[in-house]
């Protein structure tokens, strides 16, 4: 019996994918998280997500910060790029990894106090930026990794272990999200695959900062009674407003198809690649392309202590970062050295512009 | 979930095992190095486990779990010799009869595995035993048919006199010739262990011409002769009929008696073949040819001599599952000698048919199948003789079973009322990631027996060819063991529906779902879809938070632990599970109960 290593031996049935990789070519390290931490099925449904959409593991770089939620980079395509940055600074780091080379597929995973505490200013500035990148954030309204002190997530009166009750006003990252601008804002539960999965494969395709708040319980120091981060409670309360399927763009889909997939639900919206994300009608009236409308619905269930999950908002007609500042499409090191840093008589030419 | 039946039929081996041989627990025991007690338990269920060790039909590899996992099944076979070859002297640690007899007279009919079974668990309960043998030796077949390159006499004496010498009044050379003057000799309870004796004629044109008499020979008689002696050298080209358990002992006895060519002759193709494919590879690497798809014709002469035989050469096909075949030509096979080994008959010329002991087809005694109790209250049948030809380990099961209906008609109470299987569950957390079991469930290839070099092994029909286990091969294949017995335990009032064991399951075989009432339906929306359905599915109880249940298949679990050790709750336990066999003497103890 070996409780370490991850072991070898896999389902003899193992389908693969597109690019021939079976789930496993997308797994990573075993975790050393405790056991029945909600991260590990958001790693599970990551790995779904990834495999299912036949991503080539050697074109994405996974993000993190610090937190028990930013180890789980390494557990999860390991065969990918990736950056572990001090805490809170994931978005900034990822901004700049983007800027420099906008060809990678950017994964951040993030946790509820790297992101609403030390990094808030970090996160604010890459939405309002809108760079291209999947943010997961895996909230389980404690700082997991320290011992379970309420984050900026915890709700008011939610108890800690010991039965101390928190006081200060959460921040939610999806009103926080939809406040600045963020173009695709989703919540989900990582008891939830069947929902997270194809909110995880939507916020992949999207053409701008995608932001997945992901209840995530913590099993050792936020899943008792008076905990509102809790397994059973988030069961209790979740409020599904949105169901989403992603159908990607695969040649089977003839145009007719597609076009008649854009009328047949309440609301289908084409991602820039052509693929779908189209909405079934959980939730009478809502309409997660109104940025306004989807605020004060989430702000409502908030009030009423609900849990709203689901595709949220989104708005695939945003500019991303390289869009709005016209940046060069080319990685920066796939330019020539002299187009990269033309020289000292190229900088005077342009600083001449500007006197 | 709390019967016996589902958690015995994860332990895939135990549970092809007719005898229910523990054998998880014997392999574990012989990776501690206990070898001793790895022999012990395997004689509490299957008796001769170092006769078995080498010649079991062993219906528990096929069975095997790993053998789903990466093709080849564990050599459970082979360890148990291991274990046989390395014990240590146990004889005071074998079943004693008491000196105190309990005053009910036993006959048993031939002294082959199901008779001396018999005696094995009915000696140390009292009864006086008395076992009538035609030959001259005990053991049946396993004696006289079994050659001695495959079975060497000294294991067949040590573990026949294991139980002869608990004190059973041995009468060897005393065939019994009439059943109704033994029981004419007032014994309480006679049991019929004479096997099936007759090897099967092949009544085609030629079979009693010329030389026949000499050159062409019924299989088991055949080797039974070459048992005792009678016959020690064959001529060189030889021809089998048949291609089971018997041709391939005759086919490889005959190339040590001087034969330079031997064809196994078989109708069917070699998927057909009732012989295991380990057998005929043993015989093919004895350059014995084994010819598919032939069907004999006749016997062919030449002034009065066998020089071949005529044979069909067939095409099988199959429409709806049926075969059929159309002859394509046919071809003469040349020979000097034939053996036909195409099978045995029961027969009981003995038995005289007023005596309140009915037959029914194929001449074969009408017989209880649970309690093995014959139209005749005090007879009992058991072995080949109860339901035509087996094997060792069926012939073993039925002696223990025929013992609890023995002991239960000499205590006055109906064979079928017997004990139900009952099992013992127990955890096998030791600690913080500690669990009291190791096995290496990662791709490992099964350990090769070697074998006596060619050269050597004609030199003479009694040389053993296979060697044995090394101990280094000995340690990494108990390793491949998977540990089925310490089994997945479920508790759904712990489970917080976490996820964290389906996810870290390394071959999906749990699932989360919603409740159905079709298992059919069910088995399609698993974590992997659950398509062999030999192998059951477990549910849970309806989970606390959502009422969905917990679904386990079966068929592939590798016994790792990973969902009990990332199980936050412990909803998921590793429990040692424990087969609780009744025997005659546990029948025994359920007596005073009711007496109490
Ligand atoms: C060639 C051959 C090879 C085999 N190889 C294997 C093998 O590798 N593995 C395996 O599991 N099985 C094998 N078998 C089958 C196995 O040997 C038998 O199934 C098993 O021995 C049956 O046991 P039994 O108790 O029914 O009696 P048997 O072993 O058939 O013994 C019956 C005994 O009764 C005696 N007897 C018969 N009639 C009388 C009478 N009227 N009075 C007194 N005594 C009598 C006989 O002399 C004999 O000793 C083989 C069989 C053959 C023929
Ligand atoms: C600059 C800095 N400040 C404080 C810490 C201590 N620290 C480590 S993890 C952590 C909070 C992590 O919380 P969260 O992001 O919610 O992750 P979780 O463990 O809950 O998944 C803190 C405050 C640190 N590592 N670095
Ligand atoms: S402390 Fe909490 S967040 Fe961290 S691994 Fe354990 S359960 Fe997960
Ligand atoms: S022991 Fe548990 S984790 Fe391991 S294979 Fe079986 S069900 Fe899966
Ligand atoms: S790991 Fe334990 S608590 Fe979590 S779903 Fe599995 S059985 Fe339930
Ligand atoms: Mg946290």
């Amino acid at each position: 019996m070996t409780s370490i290593a991850k072991p070898q031996i896999r389902h003899p049935g193992l389908l693969k994918n597109a690019l021939g990789l079976t789930k496993q070519d997308y797994e990573g390290a075993m975790s050393t998280l405790c056991a029945g931490c909600g991260h590990d099925s958001v790693t599970a449904a990551l790995v779904q997500a990834f495999w299912e959409l036949d991503c080539p593991p050697h074109r994405a770089a996974k993000m993190s910060g610090i937190g028990c939620s930013s180890k789980t980079t390494a557990y999860f395509m390991k065969n990918s790029h990736g950056f572990n940055s001090v805490h809170g600074r994931m978005p900034s780091v990822t901004s700049g990894a983007n800027a420099a080379n906008r060809e990678l597929m950017y994964i951040g995973i993030s946790g509820d106090g790297d992101s609403l505490s030390i990094g808030l200013g970090q996160l604010s500035h890459a939405i309002r930026r809108n760079v291209r990148m999947l943010y997961v954030l895996e909230n389980n309204g404690v700082y997991g990794l320290t011992k379970g002190q309420f984050s900026a997530a915890s709700d008011i009166g939610s108890t800690s272990k010991k039965g101390e009750a928190n006081v200060q006003a959460p921040i939610d990252p999806c009103l926080l999200a939809l406040t600045l601008g963020a173009t695709f804002v989703a919540r989900s539960f990582s008891g939830d695959k069947a929902q997270l999965v194809p909110i995880i494969k939507a916020g992949l395709a999207h053409n701008g900062f995608a932001l997945i708040d992901v209840i995530s319980p913590c099993v050792s120091f936020n899943d008792h009674e008076g905990s509102t981060k809790s397994y059973k409670y988030t069961r209790e309360h979740e409020v599904e407003l949105t169901s989403a399927d992603y159908v990607p763009l695969r040649s089977a889909i003839t145009l007719a198809e597609a076009a008649k997939n854009e009328t047949d639900g309440p609301t289908t919206v084409r991602m820039h690649d052509g693929s779908l994300v189209r909405f079934r009608n959980t939730h009478a009236g809502y309409d997660p392309t109104n940025r306004e409308e989807a605020w004060l619905h989430v702000r409502q269930c908030q009030k009423r202590s609900e849990v709203a999950t689901g595709v949220l908002f989104i708005d695939e007609s945003g500019q991303d970062m390289h869009a709005v500042a016209d940046t060069v499409s080319t990685p920066l090191a796939d330019l020539p050295y002299s187009a990269l840093c033309p020289g000292a008589a190229a900088l005077d030419t342009l600083m001449k512009d500007y006197r | 979930m709390t019967q016996p039946a589902h958690y015995h039929k994860v332990v895939d081996c135990q549970y092809a095992c007719p005898a229910h041989t523990n054998v998880p627990e014997y392999l574990r025991l012989i990776a501690q190095g206990k070898f001793s007690e790895s022999y012990l338990l395997n004689r509490e269920s299957n008796v001769f486990p170092g006769i078995l060790g080498r010649t079991c039909d062993r219906p528990c590899e096929p069975a095997c779990r790993r053998g789903r996992i990466d093709g080849t099944p564990v050599a459970i076979c082979r360890l148990k010799r291991v274990a046989a070859d390395l014990r240590d002297d146990i004889s005071d640690r074998l079943p004693k009869a008491p000196t105190q007899k309990n005053g009910k007279r036993i006959a048993l009919i031939g002294a082959g595995p199901s008779s001396l079974t018999v005696a094995n668990d009915l000696m140390p309960l009292g009864y006086s035993i008395t076992l009538f043998e035609k030959h001259s030796q005990a053991g049946g077949l396993m004696r006289f048919n079994i050659p001695a390159f495959r079975l060497p006499a000294s294991v067949l004496d040590e573990e026949t006199g294991y139980i002869l010498d608990m004190g059973v009044d041995v009468r060897y050379n005393t065939s019994v010739d009439s059943m109704q003057a033994l029981l004419a000799e007032g014994y309480d309870a006679v049991f019929v262990g004479s096997g099936a004796p007759k090897g099967k004629e092949l009544d085609l044109p030629g079979r009693h011409e010329g030389n026949a008499s000499e050159v062409i020979h019924i299989g088991i008689e055949w080797l039974g002769s070459v048992h005792f002696g009678h016959v020690t050298q064959t001529a060189p080209r030889v021809l089998i009929i048949g291609v089971g358990n018997t041709a391939m002992d005759c086919c490889r006895s005959a190339r040590r008696l001087g034969a330079t060519s031997v064809k196994v002759v078989a109708r069917r193709s070699r998927p057909h073949f009732k012989a295991s494919p380990w057998e005929l590879e043993d015989a093919e690497e004895e350059q014995v040819e084994i010819l598919e798809n032939h069907a004999p014709k006749r016997f062919v002469y030449e002034q009065g001599k066998l020089v071949g035989m005529e044979f069909e050469r067939l095409v099988w096909s199959e429409t709806n599952g049926r075969q059929s075949s159309i002859v394509s030509d046919t071809i003469i096979i040349g020979c000097d000698t034939v053996i036909l080994a195409i099978g045995q008959d029961n027969a009981f010329p003995w038995i005289e048919k007023d005596i309140g002991i009915a037959f029914g087809e194929h001449n074969l005694p009408v017989v209880d199948k649970l309690t093995h109790q014959s139209t005749r209250a005090e007879v009992f049948f058991g072995g080949d003789a109860a339901w035509g030809p087996q094997n060792i380990i069926w012939a073993v099961e039925h002696g223990h079973q025929a013992a609890v209906s023995i002991h239960n008609h000499c205590q006055g109470i109906s064979p079928g009322e017997r004990l139900p299987f009952m099992m013992n569950l127990t955890s096998v957390k030791s600690g913080m990631q500690a669990w009291a079991y190791s096995n290496d469930f990662n791709p490992k290839p099964r350990a090769k027996m070697s074998h006596e070099a060619l050269v050597n092994r004609f030199a003479g029909i009694a040389i053993e060819v296979e060697l044995g286990f090394t101990a280094e091969q000995t340690a990494t294949e108990v390793e491949r063991c998977l540990n089925c017995d310490i089994e997945t335990h479920f508790t759904s009032k712990l489970c917080i529906e976490c996820d964290a064991c389906v996810d870290v399951c390394p071959v999906n075989c749990l699932t989360i779902a919603a409740p159905t009432d079709s298992e059919s339906e069910l088995r399609t929306r698993l974590s992997a879809p659950a398509t062999n359905l030999t192998q059951d599915l477990y549910l849970s109880e309806p989970l606390p938070q959502t009422g969905r249940l917990m679904v386990k298949d079966e068929d592939l679990c590798v016994h790792c632990g990973l969902c009990a050790e990332r199980c936050p709750t412990a909803a998921w336990d590793m429990r040692k599970f424990d087969l609780v066999v009744p025997y005659a003497s546990q029948q025994c103890s359920s007596k005073v109960q009711r007496a109490l």
